[in-house]
């Protein structure tokens, strides 16, 4: 595939994930963060999310499946993932979290069942968009390529 | 990039690696803001971080509020030759830390006879007027919404420089204004106060980068963001800012 195609690839797929709600523009603020000193910034602090929300998932699994839900174990983790979903403009968990949050506060063991398993949803598909773009951007630079600036009127 | 739950001191090894001198180094120059950071979530404090260095602060980013204080050496009783050379601008903390609280840090911070005037702020996730309000009373000098973003930073940065005196008789024109308490509230495509503006924006409002910082620092030139409010670069010192844009996409103008 041509450079120029790759590019114009990237920057479709970018804007169907804010068009969809998946990121929002809190991700616009890592990108600008990101330049020649450090120029896999953005994806560093994207795979340090993943490792977190990784093992926090983990142990929401864990502690919503006692006998007796500990609420005040789940409910701090479910503000971490919320506070760092939130760091990297990962929209769609941060708002499942939100609701998560309402049921922890409700003591609703079924709510907060329905709520891990919106969270893991969300959680996964952002994943998998943005190890799908960060793909993208590797064979861009792999072929000699510059990243294109998202230009959004958001 | 610090992976560990510790003290993450970057600028030091940066330093370093220019041949400043290792831990040996000299003091902190005056004109070098020096900003400690305490956050319990790794992903916020690698963000802070970078939002910081990219406005070129020297920044010591620590995982709680009992680290924070053993870094001030706020906690101890020993005086230490080398805290007599720690200057430490500005403090910025997250609220809800386990543990020790950002409120409970900041209360240690302003009873310590050492650092209560440094300025803190808070940062925190959730807009809770009470809480908000507490942390003012309590003497934090602003209140930032999570997520914390380039402009809030920059605004913080303005407000600092005031303090800044430049020993080398490069004297900048600081704005005449000086902001009031400003909360930061979550109106996230809203421009922050333009009050920072000083009408002659020509002139840097922040400390002109010393040769250390040119060579250490990742981000020579801060970038403008959106709203293009202050410049942040030195005519003398500093390449003039190239937008982060033009360096990515050099042929989709």
């Amino acid at each position: 595939m041509e450079l120029v195609q790759m590019q114009k690839s990237l920057q479709d797929y970018t804007k169907s994930l804010f068009l969809d709600g998946v990121l929002d523009s809190q991700f616009l603020q890592l990108q600008q963060l990101q330049d020649e000193s450090n120029p896999d910034f953005v994806s560093q602090v994207v795979t340090l999310f993943f490792q977190d929300s990784d093992r926090i998932l983990n142990d929401l699994s864990l502690s919503l499946d006692q006998q007796v839900v500990d609420f005040k174990k789940v409910d701090p983790h479910v503000h971490q993932l919320k506070g760092s979903s939130s760091s990297i403009g990962a929209q769609r968990v941060k708002n499942a979290c939100v609701v998560f949050r309402n049921f922890c506060e409700q003591q609703n063991v079924e709510g907060c069942h329905r709520c891990l398993q919106q969270v893991k949803k969300e959680y996964y598909l952002v994943k998998n968009r943005l190890e799908t773009l960060f793909k993208l951007e590797q064979q861009i630079v792999a072929s000699g390529g510059m990243i294109p600036a998202m230009e959004l009127g958001f | 990039m610090a992976s560990d739950g510790g003290v993450s001191c970057l600028r030091r090894s940066e330093m370093m690696s220019v041949g400043i001198g290792g831990i040996d180094s000299p003091p902190l120059d005056v004109d070098e803001v020096h900003v400690l950071a305490v956050d319990d979530s790794l992903v916020d404090r690698i963000v802070i971080e970078r939002l910081l260095r990219i406005t070129s602060c020297k920044v010591t980013a620590v995982d709680s509020g009992w680290r924070a204080l053993e870094f001030l050496g706020i906690d101890n009783e020993k005086a230490s030759a080398e805290l007599d050379r720690l200057k430490v601008d500005l403090i910025i903390t997250d609220y809800c830390m386990p543990g020790m609280t950002g409120y409970e840090l900041l209360k240690k911070i302003k009873e310590s006879s050492s650092f209560r005037q440094v300025p803190v702020v808070i940062m925190s996730s959730e807009n809770v007027i009470t809480r908000i309000d507490r942390c003012l009373e309590e003497g934090a000098e602003d209140f930032l919404l999570k997520p914390v973003k380039l402009a809030d930073v920059k605004r913080l940065r303005n407000y600092l420089t005031r303090d800044v005196q430049v020993s080398n008789g490069n004297k900048r024109k600081l704005p005449e204004d000086s902001p009031p308490l400003t909360l930061s509230h979550d109106s996230s495509d809203s421009s922050p106060p333009p009050s920072t503006l000083s009408p002659d924006s020509s002139d840097s409002s922040s400390p002109p980068l010393s040769p250390v910082e040119i060579f250490s620092s990742p981000l020579l030139s801060p970038l403008d963001d959106e709203d293009d409010d202050v410049l942040t670069s030195s005519p003398e010192s500093t390449p003039s800012p190239v937008r982060r844009q033009k360096m990515r996409s050099p042929g989709l103008d």
